[in-house]
């Protein structure tokens, strides 16, 4: 509609390249991912939708779904929080280390998750450092649900530390001081001026780390001990039903997590978005 | 009494009390010390639980050394062609307007939101004994699940955004003005790109590709789906950690973890010298008279 109205933007392209590197990118993008994807679509058509259903609501793949959702939200809400107040302590204090601190908060994206995974077992077993130190109070944190939690915050760590921490150095203190002047007190200015400034990064943060939580595989299966109906995650299910030949159940499971995945993509997406409008407006 | 009172909230107006500035600090520093220096310092003391020595015999079996070459062959294969993919997508969504652009975007995006599960599992309903291409393959003796060739390709699903997203904000932000003028003064579009583009991305471009080689040599999920587990063929160094692992090998398993850590933590290092010299060029330009206008320092997270 609006081309209507405005004269042609761009007669001629003075670039060069347009449609060898849009060629390029649909000829990779389609080869690499989208028709790989719709394999998997087509492969759901060959069940009936009765087959589908039985496939992705067995008991067992239920209890999958409620762990993987349910461990990944603690996890992300975890991950929120913390994520928050490291973002907080790096951006407005300065202490010794402060710089290694900062570099060290994406390891979980340069370590390899099964090294993770192996590693986080061994600290929480209960001949582990952390874990000897807790088994005399009866806490168990590996071979279990908690197991699964602690992998998915180590996972999802950076996502809103690092969402956060841009917004949060732009944020312009003079609003803070304002808000003091006019009487307000830290915790006031925080809730009030900072934080509404934060919140679509905090929440993209959260999104994007819940989204890593719930596809998660090689960080989680190591700790969670795997136990059916108790502590197996949702992508052990589609690896289960794939060991046993089970290729149509195992592609109906996954199109759930792909459906899942789409949805939450979008989003974040639209978070973004939001962010930049929020912050083009403050600006 | 009103005096002190304005003085000390003046002061106060961007920073928190004393006490609370030391709580927050202690909380932040005491969740990074738990969930990231822990784990990282127990991969190396359980590689040498039981000696240097015993751990240097792990990585020398054959084992271990056809599963790091694996490795290196996987992500020698999957960064340089994932590089030419960023750079391509980077040009057209960054340099043009055009419609569906940020339907493109998204669907660049789309494979790091795939568990690393279904990313293998795709390429076993294409290529493997069921799958579409299975019988093709079958008739003409060509193996590509539970090979090097799956391997490889599932590498290269789940590396597939890296270089591109860091490429993408970067070429936006510095716009098309250089390159025209370029163009303008009789540059060929490759001479545009040598000369004009790749100077101004470069720190993207190592960002991204350290990022996007440090996945593809850790990837773990999407390739376990599709390697098969054959020992000294087609495993690769996670992969082979997971058997050691598995055996209870504890020693050896950590022994080759601990080559991956530091694969992470060479990675780390490299990124953040990245981020300093992308500062200090941001800086340089800035101080620049203005005809050279400034750019956005965008350093977009993975």
């Amino acid at each position: 509609m609006s081309t209507l109205s405005i004269p042609r933007r761009t007669p001629k392209r003075v670039l060069p390249g347009f449609k060898l590197t849009l060629g390029y990118t649909l000829l990779y993008l389609s080869v690499i991912v989208l028709i790989p994807l719709s394999a998997l679509i087509f492969k759901t058509f060959t069940l009936t939708w009765d087959q589908f259903v039985l496939a992705v609501s067995s008991p067992r793949v239920m209890a999958s779904y409620r762990l993987t959702f349910g461990a990944s939200l603690i996890a992300a809400t975890v991950n929120a929080v913390f994520g928050l107040l490291v973002a907080w302590v790096l951006v407005r204090y300065q202490f010794p280390g402060k710089k290694i601190i900062d570099a060290l908060v994406d390891l979980p994206f340069a370590l390899p998750t099964a090294v993770a995974g192996i590693s986080l077992t061994a600290l929480l077993a209960s001949n582990g450092w952390v874990g000897s130190l807790l088994e005399p109070y009866g806490v168990q944190l590996a071979f279990n649900r908690n197991g699964v939690v602690i992998a998915l915050i180590f996972i999802g760590l950076p996502f809103v530390v690092r969402t956060v921490q841009p917004v949060l150095e732009d944020a312009e203190k003079e609003l803070e001081e304002a808000a003091t002047c006019l009487g307000a007190t830290r915790l006031q200015t925080f809730w009030h001026v900072i934080f509404p400034t934060i919140a679509p990064a905090l929440l993209t943060g959260f999104a994007m780390a819940f989204a890593r939580a719930i596809g998660e595989y090689g960080s989680v299966i190591f700790i969670a001990g795997n136990m059916p109906m108790i502590s197996e995650i949702t992508p052990l299910i589609i690896i289960g039903k794939l060991e046993q030949y089970d290729y149509a159940g195992a592609t109906a499971v996954a199109v759930v997590l792909l459906v899942i995945s789409f949805a939450l993509l979008l989003v974040i997406n639209a978070l973004q978005a939001w962010q930049r409008r929020r912050n083009g407006a403050s600006s | 009494m009103s005096n002190t009172r304005t003085q000390r909230t003046a002061k106060a107006g961007t920073t928190e009390p004393t006490w609370v500035k030391w709580t927050l600090l202690s909380i932040a520093l005491g969740f990074i010390f738990l969930f990231l220096v822990l784990p990282l310092a127990a991969v190396f003391t359980e590689a040498l639980r039981k000696g240097g020595g015993a751990a240097f015999e792990a990585l020398k079996e054959p084992d271990a050394w056809s599963a790091i070459r694996l490795t290196l062959i996987t992500a020698a294969i999957a960064v340089p062609l994932n590089l030419v993919f960023g750079i391509a997508a980077a040009w057209c969504i960054a340099k043009y307007e055009f419609r569906g652009k940020a339907f493109l975007t998204t669907l660049v995006d789309l494979p790091f939101s795939v568990s690393p599960v279904v990313a293998g599992l795709v390429y076993v309903l294409m290529f493997g004994a069921q799958g579409w291409f299975g019988p093709w393959l079958q008739a003409h003796d060509i193996k590509i699940v539970f090979a090097i060739p799956g391997i490889v390709l599932a590498t290269i699903f789940v590396t597939f955004p890296f270089i591109a997203r860091e490429l993408i904000p970067l070429m936006q932000a510095q716009g098309t003005e250089e390159e025209q003028a370029a163009i303008v003064l009789g540059a060929t579009g490759w001479q545009t790109f040598w000369h004009v583009t790749l100077p101004n991305i470069k720190w993207g471009l190592v960002y991204g590709v350290i990022l996007c080689n440090a996945r593809a040599m850790g990837e773990f999920g999407a390739v376990s789906v599709v390697s098969g587990h054959i020992r000294g063929q087609t495993n690769t160094v996670p992969l082979h950690v997971e058997i050691l692992y598995n055996e209870y090998q504890s020693v050896a398993a950590f022994a080759v973890a601990s080559l991956l850590a530091l694969l992470a933590l060479v990675t780390l290092v490299i990124k953040q010298v990245v981020e300093w010299r992308f500062e200090r060029d941001q800086k340089a330009a800035a101080e620049l008279p203005p005809e050279r206008p400034l750019t956005n320092p965008v350093a977009a997270q993975a």
